[in-house]
């Protein structure tokens, strides 16, 4: 899948910013005045952020309120509305912390309303049986322990964010070994594309088109996959491998710079090999994975 | 609405018979030519004349080698568009209610005027039969001619979509696969049609009819009459092949 730079900047900062705004929902930390201005603005800026840089892709972002309207059938629709809620509530939250106290049952919805929000977010992938590689739970877990790890991490919430980053790494490894392999166990293959497949050995020949075209451009990304082991790696580090022994250890501010940035760059990083190493149904028609 | 309308009693799609087709293009051609200036958006292209051409298409032509176990390998040419699933999980996922299946005859289409251009339904879609207009913003896929197979402004003749209507090999054919006694489904019946990707759930409307075996290849009972080259030559030309080939690095 064509890696767009906005849904992967969509993907991490929301993901980071909902994470944070979960930990601030259930009061922990329950900051007051400037102290929780600075914290909802850094999750508002990563929500919201990833949120507008999500509509960059669109064809017709002027349009982009209609995508409120299907939610009984579409996660897309359903992340839509799940994340307004929650930032409107959420906002009301931070003006009660800003004047000095914290509305503890809203807090509580803010923070189920950002668990929603996370989870719509993964099953607009994981919802898609042409893409094997995301078709299974480690999307989802995925995505909810690098948002709430990484949002724990952002809330200085030490021991929350050494448990789950943990748990996100060792997710992150599951979701590379099953998935690896699962696009050739799902039973696609150019033979059932074709209905060929009981003829012989099927062969792409000739494609249709001299040039790309929008299907391959979106579907069939190869750049940089001959890279993957050391962008794993590289992930792997930066996302898990630094902050870890930081949250082992102890967060000054100093060392949560350090930890915050890294993990950042990581996700990121992670986030592209998410869309890049995911290869769709489609290729096999053009003979390409 | 993205929810699925209950499956139609019609249920209109394409025939695609392997066996026929000469993969001549000419479907690809009546169908970006139609639709381009019909329904929708116009079907645009990117550097149409220049060294990277890329445009917007409703119905490509691939082309595949099949290799049985013994005997020579088999050509196939393959059109492939929107095969307007019954199940069509590129309806389902649609946030703005812009895809759509037509509860009456099962045509899926776009309503372009709520398309965001999210691009989503191409996602889910395992066919690559929709595409996203790079000039317009909106999703593209075909739209089973909806504007000509019902439309009395045309003689009855070309009330067919118009791929259906130009090919030259009679390798597609248009009706109703819901209705058993259709020369559709009777065909598909006889020829053992088949569905592509059924491991995908989709339920496609539209069936592929399987391409003969190829003729077991014989060798013509005159050839052992038909001498070879010669490769006992003489004269002049002889003397000059047989000198140049002795020279250093000279062809043998």
């Amino acid at each position: 899948m064509h890696p767009a730079p906005s849904v992967i900047a969509f993907t991490t900062f929301s993901g980071l910013g909902f994470g944070l705004l979960f930990w601030l929902g259930l009061g922990l930390p329950a900051p007051t005045g400037l102290v929780a201005l600075g914290f909802y603005v850094i999750a508002y800026v990563g929500a919201v952020g990833g949120l507008l840089a999500s509509t960059f892709h669109l064809g017709r972002p002027e349009r982009a309120a209609k995508a409120l309207t299907q939610w009984r059938t579409s996660w897309l629709s359903r992340e839509g509305i799940a994340a307004i809620v929650t930032l409107l509530l959420g906002g009301v939250l931070a003006l009660a912390a800003l004047f000095g106290s914290y509305l503890a049952p809203l807090g509580w919805l803010v923070s189920l309303g950002c668990l929603v929000t996370v989870g719509t977010t993964a099953m607009i992938y994981a919802q898609l049986r042409t893409v094997p590689r995301w078709r299974h739970w480690t999307t989802p877990a995925l995505f909810f322990t690098l948002s709430l790890g990484g949002g724990a991490l952002l809330a200085n919430q030490g021991a929350a964010a050494l448990a789950l980053l943990t748990l996100g790494a060792v997710v992150q490894f599951i979701a590379w070994v099953t998935g690896d392999t699962r696009f050739d166990r799902s039973g696609t293959t150019t033979g059932s594309a074709t209905g060929l497949g009981d003829l012989g050995e099927v062969r792409a020949f000739l494609p249709p088109h001299s040039g790309p075209n929008y299907l391959l451009r979106e579907f069939v990304y190869v750049v940089g996959r001959k890279h993957a082991f050391y962008l794993r790696l590289i992930g792997m580090v930066l996302a898990f491998g630094v902050p870890l022994p930081i949250l082992a250890v102890e967060l000054t501010h100093l060392t949560a710079g350090v930890a915050v940035l890294s993990h950042v760059l990581g996700v990121l990083c992670l986030r592209w090999l998410f869309f890049a190493q995911a290869e769709h149904v489609v290729g096999l028609y053009y003979g390409k994975r | 609405m993205t929810q699925l309308p209950p499956p139609s009693d019609v249920k209109l799609g394409l025939v695609i018979d392997l066996d026929t087709c000469v993969g001549c293009h000419a479907c690809v051609v009546a169908c970006k030519g139609w639709n381009t200036e019909n329904y929708g958006a116009a079907l645009s292209d990117s550097d149409p004349y220049g060294a990277d051409p890329s445009g917007t298409f409703l119905n490509r032509v691939h082309s595949y080698e099949v290799q049985p176990e013994t005997g020579p390998a088999q050509q196939v040419h393959f059109p492939k568009s929107c095969l307007h699933c019954e199940d069509a999980p590129c309806v389902t996922v649609c946030p703005t209610g812009a895809s759509y299946k037509r509860a009456e005859d099962g045509i899926v289409l776009v309503n372009e005027d709520a398309c965001i251009g999210c691009s989503l339904c191409a996602w889910a879609c395992p066919y690559g039969a929709r595409e996203l207009d790079a000039a317009a913003g909106v999703m593209k896929k075909c739209t089973l001619c909806v504007d000509r197979i019902y439309n009395e402004n045309l003689p009855e003749v070309d009330r067919t979509p118009a791929c259906v209507r130009t090919c030259p090999s009679g390798a597609r054919h248009f009706g109703d696969l819901g209705d058993p006694e259709s020369a559709v489904s009777q065909l598909v019946a006889e020829r053992g049609g088949f569905d592509l990707m059924p491991e995908q759930g989709t339920k496609p409307v539209n069936k592929y009819l399987p391409p003969r075996p190829r003729d077991a290849d014989e060798i013509d009972i005159l050839a052992p009459l038909l001498a070879p080259v010669a490769t006992d030559g003489k004269g002049l030309v002889a003397w000059i092949d047989r000198a140049l080939s002795a020279l250093p690095g000279g062809a043998r």
